[in-house]
């Protein structure tokens, strides 16, 4: 479902994502961990057409992203790292304007919406503003528009983060049945290792760019020889702290914050 | 033809949603509108130019519109910022049809909010000269709207901060408004200043607006219409441009 050969990303000197390569096949969830700044949302941009590759290719249920875009678009629903909701919409508006632009037909749109609201324990609150909903309920909507337009496979790019443990669990049972319900392929991105450790079929580490490592939970636990997932992520990536430095979307975000107060 | 349409949509509902920013941008235009247009009424008056509340309020029109609409461009900031420009740059739909959707959104509000001032220009005692010229009126208005919701798509698709948005305030959108004589006619200036005011978009489509509401033109109402015109077509190509241009 997605294949990945040699893929290269620069920017200016620095090389993000450096000669990486894998292949997720259909119906798998697969989670990609990394420390901040090994490359792991660079790779997620390039499969979803946001950034084109400097070289290398990507392959996405046979189409090119680089090339085909609107048509790899149509194969794929993502939930970013930040919220991408309208806020001053109410969760069905936002529903109706994704399903819209994913050309679903008006009936199949009004009925998976209504299914996938009540998944997702929204249905009562589907006529509220968005801006007046927790960040759990932002999450949860978020994920539900992803699967509104029956994507063939779903990016979640850290999509727990903030969230309570009451909200995780429930997140990812419900992922796990769609996962299964509708042969939807996952390809997700966590700081959490005990999530990844739970959902995930197979795991790939990645650091400075490159995948470190790959396999099912269990190979990677036994090829570092520790206990937990969280101690062989350690020994893969070792125990420094990557710094970002903030850009002027993190900026704009902190703004945003205090905005909301 | 959906897309652009629900975009459309989206604009026209946040707007009607935000009642007290409704409220709130009437403020500055009735200030214009009563403090300038009773305070200098007098002044005008001896200067031989008849009513000065006639003249102003088809110029407070044309800044309600331009800053409407060039705000609604800028407002790609704050889709930026709140993360729903995403969403929209990922799904399967052409971008074009993605900004024109905004475009036309952001234009048919700030047409909303200039009809809104007209009315009060009406309440405050402002009469159009004719009936027949009139609804030539809300064709300049919506030409000043498409004009500036493009450029403000355009500036809206690179701005990546607040700091910019002041910049945009004070060096753009200020001067085009004080250069288009929408608060004092255009002729006998000095040379300099008169040929800044035919650089700004905005002159012609306040001379276009003061021709069909109270008959006075300075370039006439087809140049306003046929320059307003090409300005659009050109502002529309390269807000569309810029905005294919976006990256996150």
């Amino acid at each position: 479902m997605i294949r990945v050969q040699n893929l290269v990303r620069r920017f200016g000197d620095f090389t993000a994502v450096n000669d990486i390569s894998f292949e997720v096949p259909k119906g798998e969830i697969f989670a990609f961990l990394g420390p901040n700044g090994a490359g792991k949302t660079t790779t997620i941009k390039m499969l979803t057409t946001l950034l084109p590759p400097t070289s290398g290719s990507l392959e996405l249920n046979g189409l090119d992203p680089a090339r085909q875009q609107n048509q790899v678009r149509q194969q794929f629903g993502i939930v970013f790292q930040d919220p991408s909701l309208d806020q001053d919409l109410t969760a069905a508006e936002n529903l109706e304007l994704h399903g819209v632009l994913y050309h679903v037909p008006k009936k199949v749109r009004r009925e998976r919406s209504e299914m996938l609201l009540k998944l997702f324990e929204l249905w009562d609150r589907r006529d509220t503003l968005v801006k007046r909903f927790s960040g759990g309920m932002k999450r949860r909507l978020e994920i539900a528009r992803g699967f509104l337009h029956t994507p063939r496979i779903l990016f979640l790019d850290e999509p727990t983060l903030g969230l309570d443990p009451q909200s995780r669990n429930q997140l990812w049972t419900h992922v796990k049945r769609l996962n299964e319900t509708e042969q939807v392929t996952v390809f997700l991105t966590t700081h959490y290792m005990e999530e990844a450790d739970r959902v995930a079929h197979r795991i790939a580490v990645i650091d400075h760019g490159r995948i470190v490592a790959m396999g099912t939970s269990q190979e990677l636990k036994e090829r570092t020889g520790k206990e937990s997932l969280e101690e062989a992520f350690l020994a893969l990536t070792g125990t420094s702290i990557r710094d970002e430095s903030a850009n002027s979307a993190d900026q704009l975000r902190q703004m945003a914050r205090m905005w909301r107060r | 033809m959906n897309a652009i349409y629900i975009l459309w949509l989206r604009e026209l509902k946040k707007y009607t949603r935000s009642r007290a920013q409704i409220v709130a941008s009437l403020g500055q235009p009735l200030l214009y509108l009563l403090v300038l247009g009773f305070g200098l009424g007098p002044v005008f008056q001896k200067a031989g130019n008849g009513s000065y509340l006639q003249f102003v309020a088809p110029g407070v029109i044309g800044m309600t519109v331009l800053f409407t609409s060039i705000f609604s461009g800028i407002a790609l900031l704050f889709d930026r910022q709140f993360g729903f420009l995403k969403e929209t740059l990922v799904a399967p739909v052409p971008r074009l049809r993605i900004m024109i959707g905004r475009t036309l959104g952001g234009a048919t509000v700030a047409m909303l909010q200039g009809t809104l001032i007209l009315i009060v220009c009406l309440i405050a005692g402002f009469r159009p000269v004719s009936l027949a010229t009139a609804p030539f009126g809300v064709l300049f208005m919506a030409l000043i709207a498409i004009v500036f919701a493009a450029l403000g798509t355009a500036i809206g698709s690179g701005l990546q901060d607040m700091q910019g948005f002041q910049l945009i305030m004070n060096f753009l959108v200020l001067p085009i408004f004080f250069l288009s004589g929408a608060l004092f006619p255009l002729n006998n200036l000095p040379k300099a200043l008169s040929f800044i005011t035919r650089l700004d978009p905005l002159s012609y489509g306040v001379d276009g607006l003061r021709a069909a509401l109270i008959g006075v033109t300075q370039f006439g109402m087809t140049t306003d219409f046929a320059v307003l015109c090409v300005i659009a077509v050109g502002l529309l190509f390269f807000g569309a441009w810029r905005f294919s241009k976006i990256e996150i």
